[in-house]
């Protein structure tokens, strides 16, 4: 748990970051500053901590060969810094990018394309479950025609279209909903942690 | 009185913005001062993913991957006190990561008020703690092959090779159920390869901006249930029997929302009042 006076400061930066909403002060921009700073700093040495020193420091340390791969590429990239360099980082991109789409490329079908596919044309539901199933399906389609651009949006294409953009809407205004809800969710904590850490007018969880 | 009814609507359209900040301030922080208990109803996705917790067998090894740092900490960290409480009490041994640098902070944290709130739990007899590993995607998919090689240290530095229960599992395969509390595309990433390709049960946490784009998952099956932002958490809270931060947050959240709702009435009646929205300048319609 925190003590005293981790809390204060704490509690003193969230009011920083506050005073933001009347308007731009130095107090506003001391918080953010002091925030880009302290989290590359802890970046930084969690970065060496895990990734550097157990990775390729202790396995050459350790006599092994292979880590010297990773590394130069690693420095390869620090090319792009020099306009003449630039080139050779290149090469260690290529090597991730190649990697990458290795990875993703398989699961990303396998689980955002073939295993929503299945379940959109489904059997239906039994009961009132239907409905849902249909709008499910009614949904698909319909959004799916209107992202169709290889033909006119007129005639049937058109309506299913403009069907489409009424379930797109429904989607967005959803998504903006839950959107709200989470930043209130973000203030609410803060002010706990005022009222209850702080100031200590609530009671403790 | 036209001309009076039209200056109105022209001062709220123009309202200085520091008075809403102002009244969602308010409306946040009575709430928590003189609370009301709204009712907190459990929706059926969270109530899946609690049973989804129920349906595994006392003492099996549950992999949870907690990755949230403290920008998102007020949705997700109620959230994962309530699933470790709810573990701790089923007798389940979690096995924890992180997939984010400044999450084992916030991870130590949960585990000590989890393991008091359900009368004391000792590290790697009742949970194991593995810390934080870089590399998202590519740490997911060791995972699946090599959990003691990609961990050979827990996060307090004892080999993972001499804690007895890390000796039980070193795959997802032998997870019964994978857990997943996350503000990112992990999420995407413990889906494809978790539960996708490896075809883990998986219960998802997310903060509320992302949960309507994991609804298709639960829809397919790929995931078995879902639990969105603070009203999700709060929601599993309930079910688990207990009261965190997240239902205390409720009160607050409902009242924010009717302010919000009715300004964006108000703003929207102000508009038309005074003849719709006028013309951008330089084109559009």
């Amino acid at each position: 748990m925190m003590n005293g006076f981790d809390t204060w400061v704490a509690a003193l930066l969230t009011l920083c970051v506050f005073s933001f909403l009347y308007r731009d002060n130095p107090f506003y921009r001391f918080a953010e500053h002091l925030f880009v700073g302290s989290s590359a700093g802890y970046l930084l040495a969690v970065s060496y901590q895990n990734v550097l020193k157990p990775n390729v420091i202790e396995k050459i340390g350790h006599g092994q060969i292979l880590p010297f791969i990773p590394l130069v590429l690693g420095i390869m990239i620090l090319g792009r810094m020099w306009e003449r360099t630039s080139g050779i980082a290149r090469w260690s991109l290529a090597f991730y990018v190649g990697i990458y789409s290795g990875i993703a490329i398989p699961s990303y079908l396998q689980a955002q394309i073939f295993a929503q596919l299945a379940d959109a044309v489904k059997p239906f539901q039994p009961g009132w479950g239907a409905i849902n199933s249909a709008l499910i399906l009614l949904g698909f389609l319909s959004v799916l025609a209107y992202f169709f651009f290889s033909a006119p949006h007129t005639g049937l294409h058109g309506v299913v279209g403009r069907i489409g953009i009424w379930f797109l809407m429904v989607a967005f205004g959803a998504s903006f909903g839950y959107t709200v809800m989470a930043r209130v969710s973000l203030l609410i904590a803060r002010m706990q942690f005022l009222l209850r850490d702080w100031l200590h007018v609530l009671p403790g969880v | 009185m036209a001309a009076t009814t039209k200056s109105f609507w022209h001062r709220i359209l123009g309202i200085d913005r520091r008075w809403i900040f102002l009244l969602v301030g308010i409306g946040t922080t009575l709430p928590l001062l003189f609370p009301v208990n709204l009712p907190v109803a459990a929706s059926p996705r969270v109530k899946a993913a609690y049973q989804a917790v129920e349906d595994v067998p006392e003492g099996s090894l549950v992999l949870v991957s907690l990755d949230y740092e403290p920008d998102i900490m007020a949705e997700l960290q109620p959230m994962a006190i309530a699933v470790l409480r709810h573990c701790f009490r089923r007798h389940l041994k979690p096995v924890i990561l992180t997939l984010y640098p400044a999450g084992p902070g916030l991870i130590e944290r949960a585990l000590e008020i989890s393991s008091a709130a359900e009368g004391g739990r000792t590290r790697n007899e009742d949970y194991v703690f593995l810390g934080y590993k870089s590399g998202n995607q590519a740490v997911i998919l060791g995972l699946g092959e090599n959990i003691r090689g990609l961990f050979p240290r827990d996060f307090y530095g004892t080999s993972t090779d001499s804690i007895p229960l890390m000796r039980r599992v070193n795959s997802f395969t032998d997870f019964p159920l994978l857990v997943n509390l996350s503000g990112s595309s992990i999420a995407d990433y413990y889906i494809r390869i978790g539960a996708s390709r490896y075809h883990r049960p998986m219960i998802l946490g997310s903060t509320a901006v992302m949960a309507s784009d994991y609804y298709p998952y639960l829809s397919s099956g790929q995931i078995k249930g879902l639990i969105g932002g603070m009203k999700g958490a709060a929601e599993y809270e309930r079910l688990v029997g207990i009261v965190g931060d997240a239902r205390h947050g409720m009160d607050a959240q409902s009242l924010v929302h009717v302010i919000v709702v009715l300004l964006v009435l108000l703003g929207n009646v102000a508009l038309f009042a005074t003849g719709g929205p006028k013309p951008r300048i330089g084109g559009g319609a």
